[in-house]
């Protein structure tokens, strides 16, 4: 008997280069349309784009059922919002480089700022020593402080009182604008040295401020997902309890901890408004932390894009010569951010328990 | 339960003793610094409430009337940079753990923290002279076609410089925090979960379904109420990228637009005179009950959907 | 195995080291030769100055740092831009030993009683920065318009909305104005120069602009730019924008001649010195004082009254000899013909008149220790 009923394991799939001549057919309609409404480029693309994301699952669902339709739809959506994504970034780096690229030169990375007045090429040796000196202190604050809670709230007070209020207070402190945290830092440090005192110290307390709910955060979560069974094991074993926070628990969860630390010290170290408020401006060197102003490379480019120095009325029209180091300072703290990224990652790879994922 | 008990008849070790000790000292100073800063906006903020009403500038007569149209506008950009923001994040972040070939993943996951790498001065000058330049037609169009809808009514702003391009330039910001956190959760999920939904013929999405996203459902939270308060605090991108006045509004393509309170501190901190900057930390007073605000709801509505699922 | 504690600790410490390294190599750079950390040795070739204020004045600054540093090496001087307001807040809690500041501290008031309690005596207040406010504009076409103050002030009111306006149009024949419309643009943030702007405006408006001149721009309308820097770019990028910024960054954008007397008038470094030195001083000005009611209405040849003015604000006496001295000596270089030449070519501003200068060299020639 030949029955045309198809049973779900037999049933027809999409041939192999059916996306293929989705995409191009995309394209084509896209580009048609282009034509004649006279589109740009980008119109065009999007609109190609928005065709195959929706055709091919159309296409799939009147083929091959609703349930591989719905597969293939969230797989283009995915994709496509990695696409979609990948436009700013591209756009971001095309930018800076383009603009700061001109202006790294020897002299800008190795000398400061001091007594350099109108279009004589300046240098970022101060704000870059500012940077690293301040996040670094930041981080010596915040990641101890920041990994120790996170520890106490999972392996010791998990489900207490005391670390449910910690946990809600940490995610109030994520909301605290950065020139807040600045002006706080900035009243701590009038407490107990002064008014007058403005030193790098200041920017660093206001920057673990910020830092400190991101690190405690992601390393919360990160140490939530290891299993129980490593801990019992571990246990059993008559491993002491801390030994095997720091041995097991801890390792399992480094990829994602790391990742936390990174991203925290991402988000400072482009601050401004509590530098400004705490450390001062600087155009002269300084390494000392507790004594005199610091400048750091957000500031500099801040203080560069707002006080760039004149264009004089009639000139045709120029950027004046602090757009240009701006830029610059842009494109180093930028490539300084991504190392620091690559250096956590190949640390997480070296210290993470092979999983063999 | 069993993770707190020792084992008996051992006494606790020293090294047990002092860790504790430090992990539960850690905890508490967070308590601390976060009550020394809302005691400081709280001493800072409390003269504010009774200024003389001069003040708060031409026609505003309480703190409350100046205080009102920036936590609305705080409020409106924050959710635009949301929408914005939360599907594509998490669309990266299952392409990362679950879509992307295994070699392109790792590659993949440094490229877009990159997009946390940028300093939010760069995102600033980004917003402000690039990507508004670049959304003037879209703009023109938005306010030519669809100025019924009341979010497009226009008049188009001339240069760009609009919430529409505030909301892009905050989404852009806060989405590699939620991809960050959310692919870390992804990927952790249990394997035997994954594999048992595999073995039953679900497809990859299916599979996302029941096995991920549960199993998620709190780090992604999480990732989520880490990008609303990096939206929430952010005063960089906000004063450089688009033309604010604090007004109640809800048109994102005109001349100007609601403006929040991170951007009216930053904005009016530097010329204020000390009456002036009491009234300012008091509206930091008021983002940072906001912010609690938020939090305690997203907790509560967490808390209630796991109710569910365990009866 | 070993504690992944203890192969933490090495990436630590060498990032420690990095950066001790890199502090320490900072000292040896050869650009600068102050040595970081001193608190600042007595005596005229060495000491730290630490102040601020008015980010208007902060181009200036640089300048008259520069060559002040240059002048007289082994000093350190440093001037944060946060704003006049914070500047003199600064000031007023002895955080500051000067500020500089877009607006003079009137007396009386609260903050003048506590600049005396903090000096001991009334402050001195110079002025030290004079710069044109140039209205500038983007419209496809026309490089310059001629507008009288009433015009403008109809503009910045609302009045005015389209660029083909009769008002407009009667003053600059023979310029094509189209028929869209005008775009204003402000100051977000609290600014010396809206004061300045809305100052002139309220003076010399004839009546067209009904609020009173203050920092903050009085109504919630209109495009808006956070920062000269901000407001420039405002009207670069969009076509058919009109605002008012510090005529040093104005270069490459329409300006507007404003109407003085009978004659339109470009703005012009001399005509605000000019207009500057003719008025008269503010009504409760001391012996220490040198503090302007700039008058809006001038109509001598040349004028140009739309100008903002910066003060330095210091006190007559100081307790540590040091800070009189360096104080002392680095004010008057600033008020100093040779300081104004150097602020007006780096910053774009007007130097003060040779008349103003030595009054304000005088007045800072007072300055010494207690």
């Amino acid at each position: 008997m030949t029955t045309l009923a198809v049973s779900p394991l037999a049933r027809p799939r999409l041939p192999r280069w059916a996306p293929a001549v989705v995409a191009v057919g995309a394209i084509a309609v896209a580009g048609l349309l282009a034509l004649l409404l006279g589109w740009g480029p980008v119109a065009t693309l999007i609109v190609a784009g928005v065709l195959y994301v929706v055709v091919l699952p159309a296409w799939s669902r009147l083929l091959e059922g609703s349930r591989a339709a719905a597969d293939r739809l969230m797989t283009n959506l995915v994709w496509g919002s990695f696409v979609v994504v990948c436009v700013p970034l591209l756009w971001l780096i095309i930018m800076v480089v383009r603009k700061g690229a001109p202006e790294i030169t020897g002299h800008f990375l190795s000398t400061s700022m001091r007594n350099v007045v109108g279009p004589m090429p300046g240098g970022i040796l101060h704000a870059l020593e500012g940077t690293v000196v301040v996040t670094l202190a930041a981080t010596l604050i915040a990641v101890p402080l920041g990994l120790m809670t996170a520890i106490y709230l999972i392996e010791y007070g998990r489900g207490s009182r005391l670390a449910r209020v910690i946990t809600f207070l940490v995610d109030v402190m994520t909301g605290i604008p950065s020139i807040v945290a600045g002006l706080f830092a900035l009243a701590l440090l009038v407490l107990f040295f002064g008014p007058a005192f403005r030193a790098g110290i200041g920017g660093a307390i206001a920057l673990a401020l910020l830092m400190t709910p991101t690190v405690v955060r992601s390393a919360e979560e990160m140490l939530r997902l290891v299993p129980n069974d490593l801990r019992e094991a571990s246990y059993a074993l008559g491993v002491a309890k801390w030994r095997t926070i720091v041995r097991v628990v801890m390792p399992t969860a480094l990829g994602g901890i790391v990742t936390g630390v990174v991203l925290a010290i991402s988000r400072v170290i482009g601050e401004t408004a509590p530098l400004l408020v705490t450390a001062g401006y600087n155009d002269s060197m300084n390494g000392n932390l507790f004594s005199g102003r610091m400048t750091t490379l957000p500031v500099f480019i801040y203080n560069q894009y707002k006080t760039p120095g004149a264009v004089p009325l009639g000139a045709h029209a120029t950027d004046p010569p602090g757009y240009a180091r701006a830029w610059g300072a842009a494109l180093v703290l930028i490539v300084i951010v991504m190392i620091l990224n690559l250096i956590a990652r190949i640390i997480g790879k070296i210290f993470a328990p092979k999983t063999g994922r | 339960m069993s993770l707190t008990t020792r084992p008996p008849g051992r006494p606790l070790a020293l090294g047990d003793r002092i860790f504790a000790g430090a992990a539960r000292t850690a905890g508490l100073l967070i308590l601390v610094v976060l009550a020394g800063v809302f005691v400081f906006l709280l001493i800072q903020g409390a003269p504010g409430l009774s200024v003389d009403p001069s003040t708060y500038g031409q026609g505003v007569t309480s703190f409350w009337a100046y205080v009102g149209p920036l936590l609305f506008g705080t409020i409106f950009i924050s959710i635009l940079a949301l929408i914005v923001a939360v599907p594509f994040a998490l669309g990266v972040a299952l392409f990362i753990s679950h879509y992307a070939p295994r070699r392109l993943a790792t590659p993949v996951a440094y490229v877009i923290d990159l997009l946390a790498a940028v300093p939010s001065v760069v995102y600033g000058l980004w917003g402000g002279i690039a990507l508004s330049q670049a959304l003037k037609p879209v703009i023109a169009w938005l306010g030519a076609k669809l100025d019924w809808i009341p979010l497009f009514q226009g008049p188009a702003s001339p240069n760009g410089q609009t919430a529409l391009t505030a909301a892009l330039v905050l989404g852009v910001m806060i989405l590699p925090i939620i991809t960050a956190i959310s692919r870390e959760v992804f990927a952790q999920t249990p394997r035997l979960n994954e594999e048992a939904a595999i073995g039953l013929g679900a497809t990859r999405w299916e599979v996302i379904r029941l096995a991920v996203l549960p199993h998620a459902k709190s780090g992604v939270v999480a990732g989520i109420m880490l990008g609303l308060g990096r939206a929430l605090g952010e005063t960089m991108a906000v004063t450089m990228v688009y033309s604010s006045s604090p007004k109640y509004m809800i048109d994102i393509i005109g001349d100007t637009s609601p403006q929040t309170i991170a951007a009216n501190i930053a904005n009016n901190y530097a010329e204020a005179t000390p009456d002036k900057q009491h009234v300012l930390i008091a509206a930091g007073l008021v983002l940072f009950a906001f912010t609690f605000a938020v939090n305690f709801l997203a907790r509560w509505a967490i808390s209630r959907g796991e109710r569910k699922l365990t009866r | 195995m070993k504690t992944s504690f203890r192969r933490a600790v090495v990436p630590g410490v060498a990032a420690i080291a990095l950066a001790a390294s890199l502090a320490a190599c900072g000292d040896n750079n050869g650009n600068s030769t102050d040595a970081a950390g001193a608190s600042g040795a007595a005596g005229s070739s060495g000491g730290k100055l630490a102040a601020g204020g008015s980010s208007a004045q902060g181009t200036a600054q640089t300048a008259w740092i520069a060559a002040y540093q240059q002048q007289n090496s082994g000093v350190t001087i440093n001037y944060d831009p946060v704003g006049s307001g914070a500047g003199r807040t600064s000031f007023e809690s002895g955080a500051y030993p000067f500020a500089g500041s877009d607006a003079f501290i009137a007396n009386p008031s609260d903050e003048y009683t506590k600049a005396k309690a903090e000096c001991g005596a009334d402050p001195i207040e110079v002025p030290d920065y004079i710069s044109p406010i140039a209205v500038v504009f983007n419209l496809k076409g026309v490089d310059s318009l001629k507008l009288d103050a009433k015009t403008i002030a109809g503009i910045f009111a609302g009045k005015i909305t389209k660029w083909n306006d009769p008002a407009i149009a009667s003053q600059n024949a023979g310029v094509k104005l189209p028929a869209t419309p005008i775009h204003t643009v402000h100051r977000s943030d609290d600014s010396g120069t809206t004061q300045n702007f809305t100052d002139y405006l309220s003076k010399a408006g004839e009546g067209a602009w009904t609020s009173p001149a203050s920092q903050t721009w009085p109504s919630t309308d209109g495009l808006s730019g956070n920062g000269t820097s901000g407001v420039i770019t405002a009207i670069k990028g969009g076509d058919g924008t009109i605002g008012y910024a510090d005529a040093s960054q104005a270069g490459g954008l329409g300006v507007v001649s404003i109407k003085v007397g009978s004659s339109y008038n470009a703005p012009s470094a001399q005509g605000a010195a000019a207009v500057v030195a003719k008025s008269g001083l503010d009504k409760s000005a001391t012996a220490n004082q040198l503090i302007f009611d700039v008058n809006r209405t001038d109509t001598s040849s040349g004028a140009y009254p739309l100008l903002l003015v910066s003060y330095l604000i210091a006190c007559p006496t100081y307790s540590d000899s040091s800070t009189a001295n360096l104080v002392k000596g680095y004010l008057s270089y600033i008020v100093s013909q040779d300081g104004q030449k150097a602020g007006a070519s780096a910053a774009g501003s007007a130097p003060l008149t040779s008349d103003l200068s030595d009054k304000a060299t005088a007045i800072v020639s007072k300055i010494a220790a207690k």
